[in-house]
């Protein structure tokens, strides 16, 4: 077992699974014997606004968010917001990331356009880069909405937690009657090279 | 069994295991949950109240009755709350009453960040002050306990960070043997009557210089000493980031902020050769330790504004920062209301209008953004009404016809109702828009006394907000469908121009409520995209659901597109095209 902290980044916009995610994964870390804290903000930001979720585990965990510039893993449900909290993450680390776009308001009204290039920014940045279309690969799990579960398997291979502990965590979390395609897109994400 | 709980929920389950009975709120992030928790506990009779004074005297009535008593709300909330708690001070308690308040550091979702420790010490209360959902537990439990055993209410502090950060928790079970409430008169403790408060007040100094003597020896306060040439006094959260960015300095971890255990801050003092206050927003620590007589450095290096963080901590301490990715230049993300909000027309009407629009919090503070551009003030909670009444007695005969208030239903009834009482009663010109969505939105849904439904989830009387006005005198009382914008802007521009008080209600409910049969999805509309010339007007109203789509030739030209996935059907932007290009599909 790692006694080091391991520091997840959970981000994208409000309705997309983040807490969700950052819950199965939580309580993942808590199954495998680790110290877990977790935290996000509620409320104001969460009407289609930015979501940041900080998931860290090791040994004994201090502070409920990652600091600054010592995030292991980056783990994007949307483009932009990928590439917004990339000052989080600490040098050489690791980036998982979702293959879409969701239009902010000011993209939505006309006067800006979705930025280009986003993709390159990151890789140039973070070469440990993987990119998924969580939407489509849930889509042949069974349900479209599972894209945050397949991001989710795609991010465990690069934690230090047995896959038991996250089989648990997702019968744990997820409502049973969405628990077989949940696991289906889980394992879609795990497999996923 | 341990289990991963955020501190809502570990306070929630702290006050069952407390074996408290009644648990009484008004909704406000970031406490909101804690009350959400206590209704899995069916030993509770957890209900919201109208607003937080009234919670803290339901809780206060429970406590004289003899049970264990929790009441929530966020620190804006002890505002409204101020009045019963500063005499409750002095009557003291039956049952155990513990008041929880979560501040809200870096305002991420209130409109000021006052630090509520200021309030214990104002209140004469002590307060708690968890630094970990464990610890919210156990504080809330040690409350109880200390509230019956020094006569006293007791506070207890969370913030953001703690009551919507989640960690492991030990689950304990519930004490058992508390004497049953019954009722027993006590008036010359419990009625604050000039004579019998005079006898009081002196008991609570002392019940206070008692607690502060035992405070030196309670586990809650820790003396932690590493390498002693730095001493850091702290508490609650800021504990975890002076753990995380300075592992090997001396702590002084204090878990009771009001009263200040002194001869252990005297002790610890004297062990190390530096001593650092670290505490979020006001120097409440610093400025006590200082009156002692004892050097230390605190706001001089830790801001007074915001919250902290591991990298705003090590800032102050001077450390090396983590190389890190510089931050992209990118678009923002604010919130937006929901697609399908029926307060989205209303807004639009407003700023048509050109009204001068006092505001209110709920979802609508959102009527403040662009496109919709349409609120002038936003004060506190049931403020839009006073404020309403107060611009027309200074401007012009022509200016107050432009002036508007705007409140949702729970905030009406949380503090607006006096308000309007205020204008019918001095007979101020303003028009009033109550939005009636139903239920209490911003915070996540919950139920309130219109909603017709209790915390329980029990069907209740719904209030008949029409009439409420009538009774209040409000003779121009009149309901209108937001979703149609010439019924809203007619009937709006109607009432402005009226010289006396006037209500307009809208009547249709957030798209979110879960409740079967309240909000229903109408059919997805789209853009017929031969029709659509590209004028932008369907984009004035800021739907999520639709989108501009640009030609791609680098010209300005381009079409609207709705997402079928977000459109809920509203016919708002159907309104709005004047080439027919919009409709269901």
């Amino acid at each position: 077992m790692n006694e080091q902290i391991t520091n997840v980044l959970l981000v994208g916009v409000g309705g997309q699974g983040i807490l969700l995610a950052s819950e199965i994964l939580s309580e993942a870390a808590m199954l495998a014997g680790y110290d877990v804290k977790k935290s996000e903000i509620h409320g104001m930001s969460q009407r289609g606004g930015s979501v940041v979720s900080h998931v860290r585990y090791g040994k004994q965990v201090f502070s409920p968010i990652v600091p600054e510039g010592e995030g292991d893993i980056l783990f994007g449900f949307e483009l932009m917001e990928t590439c917004r909290s990339l000052p989080l993450l600490k040098p050489g680390g690791t980036v998982v990331a979702n293959d879409l776009k969701i239009s902010p308001p000011s993209v939505l009204m006309g006067q800006e356009l979705y930025p280009e290039g986003l993709v390159e920014r990151i890789r140039s940045s973070f070469p440990d880069f993987m990119l998924l279309d969580g939407q489509q690969m849930a889509g042949s799990a069974g349900n479209v909405r599972a894209a945050n579960t397949v991001l989710l398997g795609a991010v465990s291979k690069k934690l230090d937690i047995a896959e038991q502990h996250w089989m648990k965590a997702l019968e744990k979390m997820v409502p049973s009657k969405a628990l077989d395609v949940n696991r289906k897109a889980f394992q879609l994400g795990r497999d996923y090279k | 069994m341990k289990e991963i709980l955020s501190g809502n929920e570990a306070i929630a389950r702290g006050a069952f295991e407390a074996g408290c009975l009644v648990a009484c709120a008004y909704p406000g992030t970031p406490s909101t949950e804690i009350l959400e928790n206590t209704i899995k506990y069916k030993e509770i009779n957890s209900s919201w109240a109208p607003n937080e004074k009234v919670a803290l005297e339901v809780a206060i009535g429970a406590s004289f009755g003899g049970g264990r008593a929790l009441c929530t709300m966020k620190h804006v909330g002890v505002n409204v709350a101020a009045d019963p708690l500063f005499t409750l001070a002095y009557t003291g308690v039956r049952g155990g009453l513990v008041l929880v308040v979560a501040d809200d550091p870096e305002m991420h979702s209130s409109q000021n960040e006052q630090d509520s420790r200021n309030y214990a010490r104002f209140a004469k209360v002590p307060m708690l002050e968890p630094s970990d959902s464990l610890e919210c537990k156990e504080f809330t439990r040690l409350a109880f306990e200390l509230s019956e055993q020094y006569d006293m209410p007791v506070m207890l502090r969370s913030c953001t960070r703690i009551s919507h950060g989640k960690s492991i928790v030990d689950l304990g079970e519930r004490v058992t043997g508390l004497p049953l409430p019954k009722l027993e008169k006590n008036p010359a403790k419990l009625v604050m009557l000039p004579g019998n408060a005079r006898v009081r007040h002196p008991l609570v100094e002392a019940s206070l210089q008692k607690l502060s003597a035992a405070a030196s020896s309670m586990a809650i306060n820790r003396s932690e000493l590493r390498d002693r040439s730095i001493g850091i006094i702290t508490s609650g959260v800021c504990y975890q980031y002076v753990r995380e960015v300075l592992p090997n300095a001396s702590t002084l971890k204090l878990g009771m902020v009001n009263p200040l255990p002194y001869d252990l801050i005297r002790e610890f003092a004297s062990q190390v050769d530096k001593l650092y206050i670290v505490e979020e927003l006001d120097p409440f620590i610093e400025q006590q330790v200082r009156a002692m007589g004892i050097n230390a450095i605190g706001k001089e290096l830790i801001s007074l504004c915001g919250e902290l963080t591991p990298g705003r901590l090590r800032s102050s301490f001077c450390l090396p920062q983590p190389e890190a990715a510089p931050a992209e230049k990118l678009p923002g993300r604010p919130p937006n209301m929901c697609p399908g909000c029926p307060h989205r027309g209303v807004f639009f009407a407003l700023n048509q209008l050109k009204a001068y629009v006092t505001g209110d919090i709920g979802c609508y503070t959102l009527g403040f953004m662009p496109p919709l551009s349409a609120m002038d003030t936003c004060v506190c909670m049931g403020a839009s009404i006073g404020m309403a009444t107060g611009v027309t007695k200074v401007v012009s005969a022509e200016e107050k016809k432009k002036v508007v208030a705007v409140i949702g239903d729970s905030t009406f009834l949380h503090t607006g109702i006096n308000g309007l009482m205020d204008m019918v009663y001095n007979n101020s010109p303003a028009t009033v828009v109550i939005l009636d969505n139903s239920i209490t939105a911003m915070t996540g849904r919950q139920d309130n006394p219109a909603s017709g439904f209790t915390l329980m989830d029990n069907p209740a009387n719904a209030i008949n907000i029409p009439l409420l006005c009538k009774s209040l005198g409000v003779k121009n009382i009149r309901i209108v469908n937001p979703l149609d914008l010439e019924e809203t802007r007619r009937v709006l521009a109607e009432e402005m121009e009226r010289p006396e008080t006037s209500v307009i209600i809208t009547n249709k409910p957030c798209v979110l409520i879960k409740r079967e049969d309240v909000f229903q999805k109408g059919p997805v509309y789209a853009v017929e995209s031969e029709k659509c010339t590209g004028c932008r007007a369907c984009l004035k109203i800021g739907c999520p659901a639709i989108e501009w789509r640009p030609a791609g030739d680098g010209s300005k030209k381009g079409k609207a597109y709705i997402d079928p996935l977000l459109c809920t059907g509203c016919d708002v932007c159907r309104q709005l095209c004047k080439f027919d290009a919009i409709g269901s599909r």
